[in-house]
């Protein structure tokens, strides 16, 4: 085999490492459903079902890929760098409070009005939840993973408290059961949805048949855009601007940065502050988008549905590049739809989803040697025959070896 | 609120259950030093703990044994420790994700299993309080540190213990080498692997302990998620105290006494809400770190991997 086709067979197997974690994940789920006397046959046929089976389980899939994508595209830009943003699940809870916070209090606004300011209002909440990391980090040397920790837990009393005092829908304040949620939300701010158009693209194609499922009765929404096109947007900031490249500086090599003549703390701020904002535009968009109003019931998990975490996991899935999280987003929206049909079908209790995630994010974040001892060896490959590959990106090679 | 405070009895109720319930703080957080002095970062102990919980509940209620219970939970710390091992110093995962897998790991299996061998609610008959003879008679002092459970003396005797360990013993030494310097302690001849090994399986047994002492001894049942952060705060506790065992009694006794205190003003239902009252040890732990932050002591090999020959 000549080198380069063994490079090109590295790549390949890069990529499917996390395929292969995953696979390795759902064997495992099989010998414990087999030991809760569950059939794993039928018990992963109803798991796709539920993800894929009709248009509704897709729709409901790329509702809940949504805010892990939007997460992800987050924890791409602060791994990259170099911080460790654990606090997606507190950043979306204080960018849903502020979004419903606005969108209670302006009631009368139209549309177009209301949504734009709501979805801004929830990234800078997000942003600034970050951002208080990224000081704690920058300027206090704090530890990020824990104070995102911390800040997570802040954040879910805060949301609580709210949603029993300050915000609390006021007929729930006399109803004997005063369920700890806002008032809904004006009908002005729900996200548009968009399955309408989908139904008019399939009719133009010739695709939509009279009796072929509808994309038009699903509750997906214009918030799955916008977070694939951010996902575009962060990839081009990251790796096509000066801004992205110093963050990607900073996290490669802070001490070479810095005599580079780059601000490295401020840098460290503004990775924590876009993450953030990531995560709290995902928080945002979930209350406009799929709930229309904020609730405490069932807790803080309730509502940020440990997006805040899975997030994390989508982000590594797709190699910390924004365009990778996209699919991997997917992925992981439909092992969570689909796991609750899988639940529902064979009888097993929901945390064997929350094992079955976990075992992933082991496996994927374990897999990452045999990528990291694959890389050494590529640049031992593209130094051995320059003409395959040109200078530039050996370099870059022997970088990513790093 | 304030005379109400002032009132004795109060103070010293106040004062003996910072004692008890820095237990579970203790455990973990001591467990989790040795990890941290050999340059491991273990993020999940909060999962471990869950599993620990269970574990030792689990083996309470069949068994009625609390020395089954003990054991039991110390089997899952040392299964849990060994995968965590494998995963940080074997496979050199990032340590801070692979953490919040463990995590979710025992958040979830604990959960599961629970759901799988309980149909209800169910209680054990966890450990008794001891009074200590004579001790516990004096007053005040007494009440305050001589009626506790056997757990608490416990994790309070594993402070000097864990003291002496780490700076008084050839494997204090190679931990604290392999902490600081692992390419050093490797040319010493020093298994950096092994001493890892060895302090994240000890770290996670202690943290399976942590859990049980709130499942079969503060508590006596078992709950999905009942640990409810404390694992997490257990981690930032080895920051707070520095990376030394009587700097992290001290941390772990400020935080359970702050929550003690908590916990009475939510019974008062007085002036603070609750709900603030409860963020006040995650906002005090980021007050601490940052307070910790000013010392630069650091295990220098933290959460890096050991690559020979770097």
């Amino acid at each position: 085999m000549t080198p380069s086709r063994t490079l090109r067979l590295d790549r390949l197997l890069d990529l499917l490492m996390p395929v292969l974690a995953t696979v390795v994940a759902l064997l495992i789920g099989a010998v414990m459903l087999v030991l809760m006397d569950a059939d794993p046959i039928r018990a992963y046929q109803a798991l796709y079902e539920g993800a894929f089976g009709t248009k509704n389980a897709v729709a409901d899939t790329l509702i809940k890929a949504t805010p892990l994508l939007l997460v992800g595209i987050g924890i791409c830009i602060s791994f990259r760098g170099g911080v460790i943003n654990i606090g997606g699940e507190g950043q979306m809870i204080v960018g849903g409070l502020a979004a419903t916070a606005l969108a209670l209090s302006m009631p009368d606004a139209r549309a177009e009005v209301l949504i734009p300011a709501c979805l801004v209002a929830s990234f800078a909440a997000g942003a600034v939840w970050g951002g208080i990391a990224g000081v704690l980090k920058a300027y206090f040397n704090v530890n990020e993973i824990l104070s995102t920790v911390m800040l997570n837990q802040v954040a879910t009393y805060w949301m609580i408290y709210l949603m029993n005092n300050t915000l609390i829908d006021p007929d729930q304040l006399t109803a004997a059961s005063r369920i700890p949620e806002t008032d809904r939300l004006p009908r002005q701010s729900d996200l548009p949805r968009i399955g309408g158009w989908l139904d008019s693209i399939y009719d133009w194609l010739g695709l939509g048949g009279a009796d072929a499922a509808r994309w038009t009765p699903t509750l997906l929404h214009i918030g799955t855009i916008i977070a694939v096109v951010f996902a575009v947007l962060v990839y081009v900031f990251l790796w096509r601007t000066t801004l992205g490249y110093r963050i990607r500086a900073v996290g490669k090599n802070p001490r070479a940065s810095r005599y580079a003549g780059i601000r490295v703390k401020r840098y460290t701020v503004l990775s924590l502050l876009l993450s953030g904002g990531f995560a709290g535009l995902a928080g945002g968009i979930q209350v406009l988008g799929v709930r229309h109003r904020m609730s405490a019931e069932g807790g803080a998990i309730a509502f940020t549905g440990n997006a805040g975490f899975n997030g994390i996991v989508a982000a590594l899935f797709g190699k910390l590049h924004p365009l990778g999280t996209i699919p991997a987003s997917v992925l992981f929206g439909a092992l969570l739809v689909g796991g609750n049909k899988l639940q529902r079908t064979v009888q097993v209790p929901s945390a064997l989803i929350t094992v079955l995630i976990s075992l992933v994010i082991v496996f994927v974040v374990s897999s990452d040697l045999w990528s990291r001892q694959r890389a050494r060896r590529r640049v031992a490959v593209a130094a051995a025959e320059p003409a395959a590959s040109p200078g530039g990106s050996a370099a870059i090679e022997m970088d990513q070896a790093k | 609120m304030i005379d109400q405070l002032l009132d004795s009895s109060v103070l010293i109720g106040i004062a003996a259950s910072g004692i008890r319930l820095a237990t579970p703080y203790l455990y973990a957080a001591i467990g989790e030093t040795f990890g941290q002095r050999s340059g491991v970062l273990n993020l999940g102990v909060e999962g471990i703990m869950l599993m620990g919980a269970f574990s030792g509940f689990w083996a309470v209620y069949h068994t009625g044994s609390l020395l089954a219970g003990v054991l039991i939970a110390l089997l899952a710390g040392l299964l849990m420790g060994l995968g965590t091992a494998f995963i940080n110093v074997t496979l050199k995962a990032e340590q801070g994700i692979s953490g919040i897998g463990i995590y979710l790991f025992g958040l979830g299996l604990s959960d599961l299993l629970f759901q799988q061998s309980f149909d209800s609610v169910v209680t054990v008959n966890g450990f008794p309080r001891i009074h200590v003879p004579v001790l516990s008679r004096i007053p005040v002092l007494g009440e305050i540190f001589f009626q506790h459970n056997l757990l608490v003396y416990i994790a309070f005797g594993l402070v000097p213990v864990a003291w002496f360990v780490l700076n008084r013993t050839t494997l204090g030494l190679k931990i604290r080498a392999v902490g600081q310097n692992p390419q050093a302690a490797d040319a010493m001849g020093i298994s950096v692997a092994r001493v890892r090994y060895f302090t994240v399986i000890l770290g996670a047994m202690l943290a399976a302990i942590a859990g049980a002492s709130l499942s079969i001894a503060l508590l006596n049942v078992f709950q999905q998620n009942m640990t409810a952060g404390q694992g997490f705060i257990a981690v930032a506790l080895v920051y707070f105290g520095s990376w030394r065992p009587f700097g992290v009694m001290a941390g772990a006794l400020l935080f359970s006494t702050v929550n003690a205190l908590q916990l009475w003003v939510r019974t008062k239902g007085i002036d603070i809400p609750a709900e603030y009252a409860s963020m006040a040890p995650y906002l005090l732990t980021i007050l601490a770190l940052v307070l910790a932050s000013q010392r630069v002591d650091q295990p220098a090999a933290l959460t890096k991997p050991f690559e020979r020959g770097e």
